[in-house]
């Protein structure tokens, strides 16, 4: 057991060369025992972020083999079934990478699996954020930032997914041309500069090779780093409990604790990508056969993130207009336009403005440092189920063709329920959080107020039964009592009856009533009583009141 | 990773014996006391239990070998397994993927195990500031741009302004212009890029000046009317000559569909057809997925992207899904051999919707009168 006394000349040395050079000291004093608070659900971010480095190294591997050309070849390689058939150059080195390069299939099976981690990892983040409103000043930013970046990866899926050129790539490279070509006015044009002519041209892999792996990833890595460098400066939420505050942050240090931590966290993720890549096969493309727009596998699915615009397209009701007649003044396939745009417009548009238009309700321009849980606030948790919930259907809505073969129900059928689901699910799952909300709320009050069951019976001198309640313990109080009513827009009548300017016109009156319904205190935490001055009453219960004791 | 402060031991005397459905005991909902004592040299610095912690040793020691062990295991299979097979493609692929993650998950339990056994556990307080600077900072920064922007005298020197301002306008636009030619190969200006969406192939005569024959997709067969003769048989079809060339195929694919003439409904053009042979585009009108299922019994067309479904004995009218518009029906007939071939090119475009289409259903009848 020797502890080091001084710095070993390796590691000094190289220091003060860095520090005389940049004074690297002074970041390092103020950081290195930076404290990062701990919570498991604010792991959910790093698998992203982690993903994201897998994809990083896999992906370049997979550059030193795959050609990204449309070019014709005759496949010679050892896959039998494909022996003599004509392809694409990009399907015939996807190939050869599968099987015939060592470790070619791992990277790739790698790759499509730490994607799918990616925007997997990014979805339960932003949700984690938007639940707990970690997302409120002054991490606005911060969140835009991640709305950017799930975007993003939406684009840089779709292109990575067109890439090796097999049938089911193609499938979804036709689809997302129907829906280019279906745009107003600028569709035939956006779609002949994207193939560089009809479809498909010859140019479309070779340009979503240099989205795919140049400019999107180029953005999202500096967007990420940017998105640390604000969580760094802003120090991360914590969530309330005993000794925690919006002006502290407890935890542990970034230098030795969290740096292990996350490194460990790294390595899982890695692991769980690697293990993913090895037992469970992923897109099979040999099976698929090459790209012909002839020709489709029956039940193509797309990846799981672009489930949603595939169900919304499935959903929709055969609409087009054409305005003007024969005239021609423009078509509008409504619905490809429609389920192509709207649902996801709804669901980026409603996240990048969420904390703006919360802040408008609410009025609040404080800092917070202490994350919401997600009962006390139930008309933000309500509005998130209910996205959950819009999304949800549209997702399994792309899945339809497996449901009603799965559950022997008749496609028709899962269409036309999921054409009423989609809009009806969200309204039930609003009501039903809501309920849970203040259900959870009550039960807060009530341990607050009554305390905790503690297990012992006891039998009063009159023959009745009690169970003794024990107040909870200190951190788990201080947890409950972290929460905070939702502020309200202060709306001070005036004498003569008059609100306040910016209060009186429709929008101003919209302003107020949705603030009176969204903010406040729903249920009080001391609520429990009945009247104010508890404290002696119960919180000494178990310790020696025993007349006092509650029952239930 | 919260049970640091969680990890709780529940005293004797408090629950003498716990009752079904209340919370067992050592559940943090009963208060209890911290166990435990912070490092003399800071507080909130928790150290582990030196017995403890040499046992742990061990453990991540276990864990570090297990990652040597798989790493080695890793480089040997390299070397040893080809990939010169399919067979072995999976087994080498089974083997390298095993010790990859055999080796990371050695090496992320070990640490983790040494981060949560062996150091110290850490309740440490920050402080946090305001994000916000001070006033005096904001004005000093105010003040300060204010004078380098007269010092610019981007202000007060109008012309110079306003020169940079134009001369900016037009330099924005040269990366939009330089996308210009994005459509390699395309002869046409972009404002007639929807006019080569309206005609296929199928318009075009061989070499000889005949019109295309029909011919099996794959095989490359030219179809015989008189061999295409059981009723509900259904053929992918592409035209001749074209068959390897992607971009006539994505307009030009068609389903051959046989009936009995007493099946044959008034949405189909008989004119169009052959001794019960109809032939519609298989470029679904909805997105363009090729309509590649057929349902011999009930006449239906479907779409397995998005579930449009189309009625083949009544012109291929919607009657289920989001297409908005019947699968195009290409005239046919058959020539002095007997195959089947193609009168001429749809009348209408085949595939997506697109702005500039119209109702091109609507101006082929008007002009179908008309002629």
């Amino acid at each position: 057991m020797s502890e080091l006394k001084a710095t070993p000349k390796a590691i000094s040395g190289p220091s003060s060369f860095i520090d005389d050079r940049i004074g690297a000291g002074s970041f390092l004093k103020r950081n290195m025992r930076k404290i990062f608070p701990d919570h498991w659900s604010f792991l959910l971010g790093e698998i992203a972020l982690y993903s994201f480095i897998i994809l990083l190294l896999t992906g370049t591997f997979l550059t030193f083999w795959f050609q990204p050309s449309m070019g014709h070849v005759e496949y010679n390689g050892p896959y039998a079934p494909l022996q003599g058939v004509m392809m694409s150059e990009a399907y015939a080195s996807a190939l050869e990478l599968s099987f015939e390069v060592r470790g070619g299939l791992l990277m790739r099976q790698m790759h499509h699996w730490a994607a799918l981690l990616f925007v997997a990892g990014m979805m339960v983040h932003m949700l984690r954020v938007f639940f707990t409103g970690a997302y409120r000043k002054p991490r606005e930013l911060n969140w835009v930032i991640g709305v950017l970046l799930l975007t993003l990866a939406l684009a840089e899926g779709l292109t990575g997914y067109s890439l090796p050129d097999d049938l089911l790539s193609g499938a979804g490279l036709r689809i997302t041309e129907g829906v280019a070509i279906s745009l107003p006015l600028v569709g035939t044009y956006i779609t002949f500069f994207l193939f560089g002519g009809e479809y498909p041209g010859v140019d479309v892999i070779s340009r979503f090779y240099s989205l795919h792996i140049l400019l999107i990833p180029g953005i999202i890595l500096a967007l990420v780093s940017a998105h640390m460098v604000l969580m760094w400066v802003q120090k991360h939420t914590q969530m309330p409990g005993k000794g925690r505050d919006n002006k502290n942050v407890v935890g542990a240090p970034f230098y030795p604790a969290f740096m292990l931590k996350a490194g460990a966290y790294f390595l899982f993720t890695f692991a769980v990508i690697a293990g993913l890549g090895t037992f469970a096969q992923i897109n099979p493309i040999w099976i698929f056969g090459p790209y012909n727009p002839a020709d489709i596998s029956a039940g193509s699915q797309p990846d799981f993130y672009m489930g949603f615009l595939e169900g919304s397209l499935r959903l929709m009701v055969p609409w087009e207009i054409n305005l003007g007649g024969t005239n021609t003044w423009g078509t509008l396939p409504l619905s490809v336009i429609i389920p192509a745009l709207v649902p996801m417009g709804i669901i980026m548009t409603g996240l990048a403005l969420y904390p703006f238009l919360e802040q408008w309700i609410t009025g609040d321009r404080r800092e917070h440092h202490i994350a919401d849980r997600p009962r006390n606030n139930p008309h933000r948790t309500s509005i998130g189920m209910a996205a959950i919930a819009f999304y949800g259907v549209l997702w399994l809505l792309g899945a339809n063709d497996e449901l009603s073969w799965v559950f022997s129900i008749s496609l028709n059928w899962t269409t036309y329920i999921g054409r009423v689901a989609v809009f009806v699910l969200p309204v039930i799952a609003y009501i039903v959080t809501y309920r849970i909300c203040l259900g959870l709320q009550r039960s807060d009050a009530a341990i607050i107020g009554h305390g905790v069951e503690s297990g012992v019976i006891k039998r009063l001198p009159h023959g009745e039964f009690i169970e003794i309640h024990t107040p909870p313990a200190d951190d788990i109080e201080a947890h409950m009592r972290g929460k905070e009513a939702v502020p309200m827009v202060p709306v001070l009548v005036d004498s003569a009856g008059i609100p306040p300017k910016g209060m009186r016109g429709p929008i101003g009156k919209l302003r107020a009533r949705m603030s009176r319904a969204y903010g406040g205190e729903k249920i009080p935490l001391d609520d429990g009583h009945g009247h104010d001055g508890h404290g002696d009453d119960h919180a000494a219960i178990g310790t020696g009141g025993d007349e006092k004791s509650i029952t239930h | 990773m919260t049970d640091n402060e969680h990890e709780i031991e529940q005293p004797e005397s408090r629950v003498p014996k716990r009752v079904i459905g209340t919370p067992a005991p050592g559940t943090s909902m009963l208060g209890a006391q911290e166990a435990r004592h912070d490092s003399d040299d800071e507080p909130g610095v928790i150290l582990p239990d030196e017995v403890k912690a040499r046992k742990a040793e061990k453990i991540v020691a276990l864990c570090f070998m297990v990652t040597f062990a798989a790493a080695i295991a890793f480089l040997v299979f390299y070397v040893i397994l080809p990939v010169d097979s399919l067979d072995n493609t999976a087994l080498s692929n089974l083997a390298l993927g095993g010790t990859l993650t055999l080796a990371l998950l050695g090496l992320a339990s070990g640490i983790v195990i040494w981060v949560r056994q062996l150091m110290p556990k850490y309740n440490l307080v920050q402080e946090r500031h305001p994000m916000a600077t001070d006033g005096e900072t904001r004005g000093y920064v105010e003040e300060t741009f204010l004078k380098g922007a007269n010092e610019s005298g981007f202000v007060k020197r109008k012309m110079l302004r306003r020169t940079l301002l134009l001369a900016s306008a037009p330099l924005g636009l040269l990366p939009l212009v330089l996308l210009r030619d994005l459509d390699n190969n395309t002869p046409l200006p972009a404002s007639k890029f929807h006019t080569t969406l309206r005609h296929t192939v199928w318009g075009t005569k061989t070499k000889e000046g005949k019109n295309l024959r029909l011919v099996v997709e794959g095989t490359g067969q030219p179809i015989r009317a008189a061999d295409f003769n059981s009723p509900g048989g259904i053929l992918s079809v592409v035209p001749e000559g074209y068959e390897h060339d992607l971009n006539a195929l994505a307009k030009a694919t068609l389903i051959l569909i046989k009936f009995r003439p007493e099946e044959i409904k008034g949405g189909v053009n008989k004119n169009w057809t052959h001794d019960g042979i109809v032939a519609y585009s298989k470029i679904c009108t909805h997105v363009g997925c090729p309509a590649a299922l057929y349902e011999q019994t009930t006449h239906h067309i479907l779409c397995p992207c998005h579930q449009s479904t189309f009625d083949a004995a009544d012109g291929a009218k919607v009657i289920f899904g989001p297409a908005a518009r019947p699968l195009p029906q290409l005239p046919i007939a058959v020539d002095e051999q007997g195959y089947l071939i193609a009168q001429g090119d749809f009348a209408v475009p085949p595939g997506p919707s697109y702005w500039e289409r119209g109702d091109a259903e609507q101006l082929a009848r008007e002009e179908g009168k008309s002629a």
